[in-house]
């Protein structure tokens, strides 16, 4: 066999393994969700407590990917998260909008959830979501519903 | 014409673990004669050839070729030296996923940037000089032992070296291909001014082909001289060699017990 | 003496030298591995080197790939089936598939198989090229054999590699989505939806690959090593062979779980 077929193949062999690749990564991986343009401003918001959230989590808005987190922050301060969003710049939200932390299903993955209020201006990339609400604890839940239980009890 | 030694080898030790395989070796190779080491099998003929390419050091000694000493050469150096030697070896080594042609063109292609055209004249310019022009798009596996032999030798010939090393060039041809081969030698080393050393066990061709001889026995040589010299040597080691004798100087029996106790004769009650 | 106790030193001899003789071993892969590097200089300047291993290296492992990475996908298609239905939730098909192959069986079931194939095809190369002098005959040639015959085998196999898992990878997928949505009929929106919700390109799909790069070079380097440190008779060869099998598999295994637990334990 001459060298160029053998080239050629090995050339073959490359492609194929590229293609695998990026199938892997955008059919069988979630890269095809994941905006690489560099048209993406960034928002802050701090929480009490941010759960299990992780960097990477979805932030969504009425169900719908509108960016992503992009860091996560103990803040020694005021001893609180300070969560980074990396939004995409064709979304804005106004100025009192509501940040959660938020669970899909009953055990699936944490996201920030965005729900927008009604004021006329628009967040500044850079500035920091004001409204917040952190992750949901159980076992703070558990013991808030124990607590009132008890308290219910009472009386 | 003085005598000048191509290859000095001054007192050299040499030990695979802890077997000792050279014992004070001392060798001078003259410049283009061609030069056998003869010797019986495992006395170390062939860590001979390999301490003079480089492949293998000395545990003491020197080996000198053409005024370097091979054995305080470093690694680029050691390379350099050894563009300048050729060498074929027993069963000529050929590359077994190359074509003759490119066999030849190996060191060619590895060491110069000739264009292609020019490597083709000197491949088959080599080939001719081994006979095997014709045969240069055979594969190495479809080929007979002397003729692998030959290409081997035209491969090893292919940088023009000063110094050819033969390690058993006879070993298993038939009497046609072996008189062809040793005839190559012969006129190869004539032809291109080389010097030649040949290791081998094959006594009578050798002595009809080359201008000196070394015996080597357990390390050392025990003898040495032109092929007339060899000939009528007294020697009890040279006489049992080159007349192929079972028993002499070298046994035919294994050290051991005496025969008859170990079968169990002999001695009372033993 | 009790015959147990007298036992004990000659047990110990033994322990010791079978540990000295690892670390010796290890002590020489290693030093074989920094003289590759050292001499992948010819390599990188003349590419055809390289191309013309990966020719023999990783075309020559794609059809036993394929074909294994279809049945596994198959059988993990089947299995994965049997136990998601028990739960009601057999969307989640894709996802199990996926994610089996992509993170452990690719790369592991990949690595294993180029070792029988590919490995042993290097070490018996190398070791009939040492048993018939060819290196050495290369070496007086004033040619490197690990520059000229080592370097180049090793970078195809540590390119390779990583090339075969991803296609291996792939085709269990596709072997996975045959079985589940087109046999068994898994509603094929809800097996890519979950996948892809459920795979990530970067602790899945990346860290997959990094386990094959370093399964590449693992199972390359102790082929070539076998090879070229193999007693040159044809005797020799075979054994050198056997233990390419053997040790790769066996680090190939280990490695792995050394590799999860960095990955899900740190990243």
């Amino acid at each position: 066999m001459g060298s160029k077929t053998l080239d050629l193949w090995a050339g073959i062999f490359v492609f194929a393994g590229i293609v695998a690749l990026f199938m892997l990564a955008m059919k069988v991986g979630n890269l095809s969700s994941f905006s690489w343009s560099t048209n993406n401003y960034v928002l802050y918001a701090n929480f009490e407590n941010i759960g299990g959230l992780k960097v990477r989590a979805p932030v969504k808005s009425a169900g719908v990917v509108v960016g992503r987190i992009a860091d996560i922050r103990f803040d020694n301060k005021d001893y609180v998260a300070r969560v980074t969003l990396s939004l995409e710049n064709r979304f804005q939200f106004p100025k009192d909008t509501f940040a959660s932390i938020l669970t899909s299903g009953l055990l699936g993955e944490q996201y920030v959830g965005l729900d927008a209020g009604g004021d006329s201006e628009f967040l500044q990339p850079g500035e920091t979501i004001k409204k917040t609400q952190s992750a949901v604890v159980l076992e703070k839940l558990i013991g808030q519903f124990l607590f009132n239980k008890a308290e219910g009890d009472k009386k | 014409m003085p005598t000048e030694h191509l290859v000095e080898i001054n007192n050299v030790n040499f030990a695979y673990d802890n077997r000792l395989v050279l014992k004070g070796m001392n060798m001078l190779i003259t410049k283009g004669q061609v030069v056998s080491i003869m010797g019986g099998s495992g006395c170390g003929k062939t860590t001979l050839l390999r301490l003079i390419g480089g492949q293998l050091q000395p545990a003491t000694g020197s080996v000198r070729v053409a005024g370097e000493t091979i054995n305080e050469l470093g690694h680029d150096d050691l390379y350099r030296m050894r563009r300048r030697m050729g060498m074929l070896f027993q069963f000529g080594a050929l590359f077994t996923d190359l074509s003759v042609f490119d066999n030849v063109a190996f060191p060619l292609r590895e060491h110069t940037d000739l264009p292609e055209m020019l490597i083709r004249d000197l491949v088959l310019m080599k080939l001719h000089a081994v006979g095997l022009r014709g045969a240069r798009q055979l594969m190495p596996s479809a080929i007979s032992g002397g003729m692998s032999r030959r290409v081997a030798l035209a491969r090893a010939i292919a940088l023009d070296p000063m110094l050819i090393m033969y390690d058993e060039p006879f070993a298993g041809l038939d009497p046609i291909a072996l008189g062809v081969i040793a005839n190559l030698i012969r006129r190869l080393n004539d032809a291109l001014g080389v010097t030649s050393i040949i290791v081998t066990h094959d006594v009578q061709e050798t002595l009809a082909l080359v201008d000196y001889i070394y015996f080597v026995s357990e390390g050392a040589v025990v003898a040495q001289g032109t092929p007339d010299e060899i000939r009528a040597s007294t020697l009890p080691f040279v006489h049992q060699f080159i007349h192929a004798e079972m028993d002499g100087p070298v046994p035919f029996h294994y050290s051991g017990k005496p025969y008859a106790q170990d079968i169990g004769l002999g001695e009372p009650g033993g | 003496m009790n015959p147990v106790v007298k036992a004990i030193p000659d047990v110990l001899r033994g322990l010791g030298g079978w540990a000295i003789h690892g670390l010796w071993w290890l002590g020489h892969v290693s030093h074989f591995l920094l003289e590759i590097l050292i001499h992948s200089g010819t390599s990188f300047r003349r590419f055809n080197l390289i191309t013309r291993e990966i020719y023999f290296v990783g075309i020559y492992s794609l059809i036993i790939i394929i074909v294994s990475g279809l049945f596994v996908g198959f059988v993990l298609g089947l299995q994965g089936y049997n136990t998601l239905q028990k739960y009601a939730s057999e969307q989640a098909l894709g996802v199990l598939v996926a994610l089996s192959l992509v993170r452990e069986l690719g790369p592991v079931i990949t690595a294993l198989l180029f070792a029988g194939r590919a490995g042993t095809a290097l070490t018996a190369e190398i070791g009939l090229m040492k048993a018939t002098e060819q290196l050495s005959a290369m070496e007086i040639m004033a040619v490197d054999p690990i520059a000229r015959v080592v370097a180049p085998r090793f970078w195809a196999g540590v390119i390779s590699m990583p090339i075969l898992a991803a296609i291996f990878s792939i085709v269990g997928v596709f072997g996975g989505y045959i079985v589940g949505v087109v046999l068994i009929g898994v509603d094929e929106g809800a097996f890519w939806a979950q996948m892809q919700a459920g795979v990530d390109v970067f602790d899945d799909v990346l860290n997959g690959e990094i386990k094959s790069l370093v399964f590449g070079v693992t199972v390359t380097l102790i082929a070539l090593f076998e090879g070229y440190d193999c007693y040159p008779t044809a005797e020799g060869v075979a054994r050198a062979t056997t233990r390419t099998v053997v040790i790769s598999s066996l680090t190939i295994l280990a490695l792995d779980f050394v590799l999860t637990s960095f990955m899900l334990g740190g990243w």
